[in-house]
């Protein structure tokens, strides 16, 4: 349906719902990449406005592409529920989510009436700080070996790579993370290599590394996905499910994914978790996204870069995830131009994740070929912990030495923590203080204070018992 | 239960991560902070690979120049006309310049089994650094294994997708793309080899398969050569490349197994 917006007498019309959202979008590279970005800041304000009068029911009425991620989304809105905020505009939804009342409707069910679109359209007419406060209230708790999410916890992933997977050099890393008190979230490798023989190594060695210091936390290696399944065939321990996803079809055939192959694939992790008995919830994927991956894969199918991410949250919400991240500076300057562009998306990005009910955390991220530095992440990590992001990377001294990117150290983990009093999951948080790395809710006085607190760390475990 | 092996060594003798990994720990705090001279070393670490993305490579000169005479190295361009245009226009980066492929029709035999290609990527410091000792090697022992192998060739804002389009010019059995990757911090010289069977237009990193991380704190010249080639042999067995072909380890890399 054709919709047009008038302003100062000048008039801009948009011919469908797929060209008014990208048209309506904040500036993003991969969008005038793909050429379908606003051609000025009054076309862009013009379309926000025509967006902001768009019913939600002409998202379902108007589906943006034919596929099976779009069969997925319809197939799981509560119809019930939509029926309530069907002839509510864009612009209705934004004061809707922002009004103080709105969490409880939010967990009261009006989260599964929302679709991917929905959510992608209400976010191009949010402010920073909008993005900030609509997100904070709304809490997604997840299960697997500890309980990730509730309010006041900040989770963090430990991300121990190596560029050539030397276990000595992944579990030292690993320890250096356990030692400022990250690694709840997930103790998650991206292997280099991706053999099977490397994965099966890599997740017995996390594995050994969790039972040794009695942590409660999840494993993970980030290899494909079927790499992992033929890992756990040969009796490997999986906890976390690992798979790159992305907002249509053809991104994700791109990837070597499919709808089924997940569903599949989570199946047999459950089934393996129901034999370990060690679990306290059913929450075994872990799913990383990032706006432009569908761009990159020429997968796009005509839609801007910030509504095939939410899709790719839609198809992520499908499979009941422990844990969702937008790896969100990684991808490089032709998709988010800049730091800018960066802090944009991160904040869209979890505020989308959130409001479809995902457990949603953000790496914090920049390549070196992108204009941003180490204070972007500073910035962005203080406006997420505040927007109540469930996890963050810790990465040691922020330089990844196998991806070669920067996110957060295991230092600004636990900078942030102190700074905003969040706190690590319960369990896990009681794991430290036992072990001696927390003392009253905070890094200890001899944790993480060089290679001395190894041995005091040591001492703690046999103090313990373990 | 006891300490995995390499951090129970860490308590007893005291840290020696720096023998095993790049990666920076137990590197202290001031409060939650770094300490000032991590701080300022990860600044000029940062500078250092910024100013690695300005440096330039050319085929007349050392390191590259021996390659040339050697292997009658040439060069050939994408669409992307300058750097900056490679950087902001990936599409470009994937496409062989008009007439390219025709070039390369009259320079390199069709069909062969391996034909190894030279791209700068995003770290010409890296081509110039890992590709003097890798291409040598890795082109004797493809011959040694019986295969056909092409001329190779170099080419200039380069990205991985450009695969498809050697594949459609030169209908080579497996295409070998050499690549600077991007620099990091802890190194500016690292490359990687993207690899593809019988690639055609249209087909995406799902039909690709990857060795990355090779520079002297990764994977070394040989065992890149090795899964390399172990690839290449892999996707004339199965027919394809992909996700579906994974690579397989030898028994000796699998440290820490005995550590159980």
């Amino acid at each position: 349906m054709k919709r047009s917006v008038t302003l100062r007498g000048e008039t801009f019309g948009f011919a469908d719902l797929r060209e008014l959202l990208a048209r309506a979008n904040e500036p993003k590279a991969g969008d005038r990449l793909a050429g379908i970005a606003a051609s000025s800041e009054r076309e862009r304000v013009a379309a926000k406005m025509a967006l902001a009068d768009v019913s939600l029911g002409a998202f379902l009425d108007e589906p943006l592409i034919d596929d099976d991620v779009t069969g997925l989304i319809v197939s799981s809105v509560d119809h019930d529920a939509f029926a309530a905020i069907r002839s509510l505009t864009v612009g209705e939804l934004r004061d809707l989510v922002l009004s103080s009342s709105f969490a409880s409707e939010w967990e009261g069910g009006l989260k599964f009436a929302l679709t991917p679109e929905m959510v992608a359209g209400v976010a191009r007419i949010m402010s920073a700080r909008d993005l900030i406060t609509a997100a904070a209230p709304l809490q997604t708790v997840t299960r697997c070996r500890n309980t990730m999410g509730e309010r006041g916890v900040l989770g963090v992933r430990v991300q121990p790579n190596h560029p050539t997977d030397d276990i000595a050099g992944v579990l030292l890393s690993a320890l250096d993370g356990l030692l400022f008190g990250c690694g709840d979230a997930v103790i998650g490798v991206n292997p280099a290599g991706d053999s099977i023989e490397n994965v099966v190594a890599l997740e017995y060695a996390l594995q050994d590394l969790i039972s040794a210091v009695g942590a409660p936390t999840q494993s993970c290696v980030l290899a494909h996905f079927t790499t992992q399944l033929a890992a756990l065939e040969r009796g490997a321990p999986i906890d976390l499910l690992f798979q790159s996803i992305g907002g249509t079809e053809a991104t994700n055939a791109g990837f070597g994914v499919t709808l089924q192959g997940l569903a599949e694939g989570r199946e047999a992790v459950l089934a393996s978790h129901a034999d370990r008995q060690e679990f306290i919830g059913t929450n075994v994927m872990y799913f990383e996204t990032g706006q432009g991956t569908a761009l990159s894969v020429d997968g796009h199918g005509g839609m801007d870069q910030l509504t095939c991410e939410a899709r790719a949250y839609g198809v992520a919400r499908a499979f009941d995830p422990f844990l969702v991240n937008s790896v969100v500076g990684f991808i490089g300057p032709e998709y988010l131009a800049n730091e800018r562009e960066i802090m944009r998306a991160g904040l869209e990005d979890h505020f989308m994740g959130k409001l479809l009910g995902l457990p949603m955390g953000i790496d914090i991220c920049y390549t070196n070929h992108v204009e941003a530095n180490q204070d972007t992440t500073d910035q962005l990590l203080v406006l997420l912990a505040t927007a109540g992001c469930n996890f963050v990377m810790g990465v040691p001294g922020s330089d990844d030495v196998m991806l070669n990117y920067q996110s957060t150290s295991y230092h600004d983990a636990a900078g942030v923590r102190e700074l905003i009093g969040a706190r690590p999951a319960p369990e896990f948080e009681e794991w430290l203080e036992r072990s001696g790395i927390y003392e009253g809710g905070k890094l200890s006085e001899l944790a993480a204070t060089g290679p001395e607190s190894l041995v005091a760390f040591s001492n703690s475990l046999k103090a313990i018992g373990l | 239960m006891s300490l995995p092996t390499p951090l129970q060594r860490a308590v007893d003798v005291g840290d020696d991560s720096a023998n095993v990994t790049p990666a920076r720990l137990f590197i202290g705090r001031a409060g939650t902070a770094y300490r000032t001279s991590t701080q300022l070393q990860l600044r000029a670490d940062h500078a250092f690979a910024k100013d690695a993305l300005g440096a330039s490579l050319s085929l007349h000169e050392q390191p590259m120049k021996d390659l040339v005479e050697h292997f009658a190295l040439f060069e050939v361009a994408t669409e992307a006309d300058s750097h900056e245009e490679y950087l902001a226009r990936p599409d470009k980066g994937r496409r062989l310049a008009a007439g390219v492929a025709e070039t390369l029709r009259q320079n390199c035999p069709s069909g062969v089994d391996v034909q190894f290609v030279i791209g700068d990527g995003l770290s010409p410091l890296a081509v110039g650094a890992q590709v003097p000792s890798l291409l040598g090697p890795l082109m004797e022992h493809a011959s040694a294994r019986g295969w056909s192998v092409g001329r190779p060739f170099f080419v200039r804002n380069c990205r991985v997708g450009v695969i498809n389009d050697i594949g459609e010019a030169l209908d080579a059995q497996n295409v070998v793309l050499l690549l600077g990757e991007r620099p990091g911090l802890a190194t500016a010289e690292s490359l990687s080899a993207y690899m593809a069977h019988r690639p055609r237009s249209g087909d995406t990193d799902a039909q690709r398969n990857l060795v990355s991380n090779i520079h002297p704190s990764g994977v070394s010249t040989e065992d890149a050569v090795r899964r390399i080639l172990g690839l290449v042999d892999s996707f004339q067995l199965q027919g394809r490349s992909g996700f579906m072909v994974k690579e397989s380890a030898q028994p000796t890399a699998l440290p820490g197994a005995g550590d159980r």
